[in-house]
């Protein structure tokens, strides 16, 4: 493998960090913890997307990424909105609690 | 010779990864609050590796966002939400290791698949003065989904609002 950083060396940087997050996703059991796994899962995507426009001198990919930035953003709102409504009704943000279908 | 870019890329890199892994399998604290301090230490490292390959707006923008807006967010919720019976619960260590064997082998094909192809690109990696030439694609070809995502994001706000009130009905 060349020294230079060059695309492979960030679109391995990307694939590990995509595996960290489903790590996170995985492995916790605390419901906010999990999602902050789903951020930085789309984190390693924007990386990999941002390396293909460098390399291939094409802007496009830049943009994709700043529309996956805005709807993470509006992800992320409505999502720790439905954790609040959930925390109100059952008073626990643990995966393991939240079993059954009803409320 | 290793450049002085490519040395930067290797520490940017490592930051990120090691944040990264302390953010989700810390092996100190299992607080969220650590965990959130520590993505926002792997997105501000993760705006170099931007800030490496010439993408100076999104750089801006990840930290603004992300790092403010976001982090924000998770942090309140977690204040909110008063979560200290996290420490005491017991991890199911066969659960875990299954895991954690799993996605070693997903990263194993990763990595082999993207090191085994001959996956440089094409042109000339120089865009010079690449923010204003992202205007310029943002608002021509790309006007309409620029507005439908104005549209998401007053959405999402309404919903929150929605979502956020003192009993559903």
């Amino acid at each position: 493998m060349n020294i230079h950083a060059g695309l492979t060396h960030y679109l391995v940087v990307s694939a590990l960090l995509f595996c960290l997050g489903l790590l996170g996703v995985v492995g916790r059991r605390n419901l906010l913890v999990i999602y902050m796994g789903l951020e930085l899962m789309l984190n390693s995507a924007n990386l990999a997307l941002v390396a293909f426009s460098r390399f291939n001198n094409n802007l496009n990919g830049q943009v994709m990424v700043f529309f996956v930035i805005t709807v993470a953003a509006a992800e992320v709102a409505v999502g720790l909105a439905l954790i609040v409504a959930l925390y109100r009704r059952r008073q626990t943000a643990h995966v393991e609690d939240l079993v059954s279908l009803k409320l | 010779m290793p450049q002085p870019t490519d040395l930067l890329f290797y520490a940017f890199a490592g930051l990120t990864l090691m944040f990264g892994f302390l953010c989700v399998a810390n092996p100190l604290s299992r607080n969220p609050v650590t965990s959130a301090m520590f993505l926002v230490l792997t997105i501000v490292s993760m705006a170099g590796l931007f800030v490496l390959l010439n993408a100076f707006f999104l750089a801006a923008v990840q930290i603004l966002v992300y790092a403010g807006a976001v982090m924000v967010l998770f942090l309140f919720v977690i204040m909110l939400l008063d979560l200290q019976e996290e420490e005491r619960r017991r991890l199911n260590r066969v659960a875990l290791g299954l895991g954690g064997v799993a996605i070693l082998g997903l990263a194993g094909i990763l990595v082999r698949a993207m090191t085994s192809g001959t996956a440089e690109g094409v042109g000339t990696p120089a865009v010079e003065g690449s923010t204003a030439e992202l205007g310029r694609i943002l608002f021509r070809s790309y006007l309409l989904p620029f507005e439908i995502v104005s549209v998401l994001l007053l959405v999402a706000m309404v919903g929150v609002i929605l979502l956020s009130k003192k009993e559903l009905k």
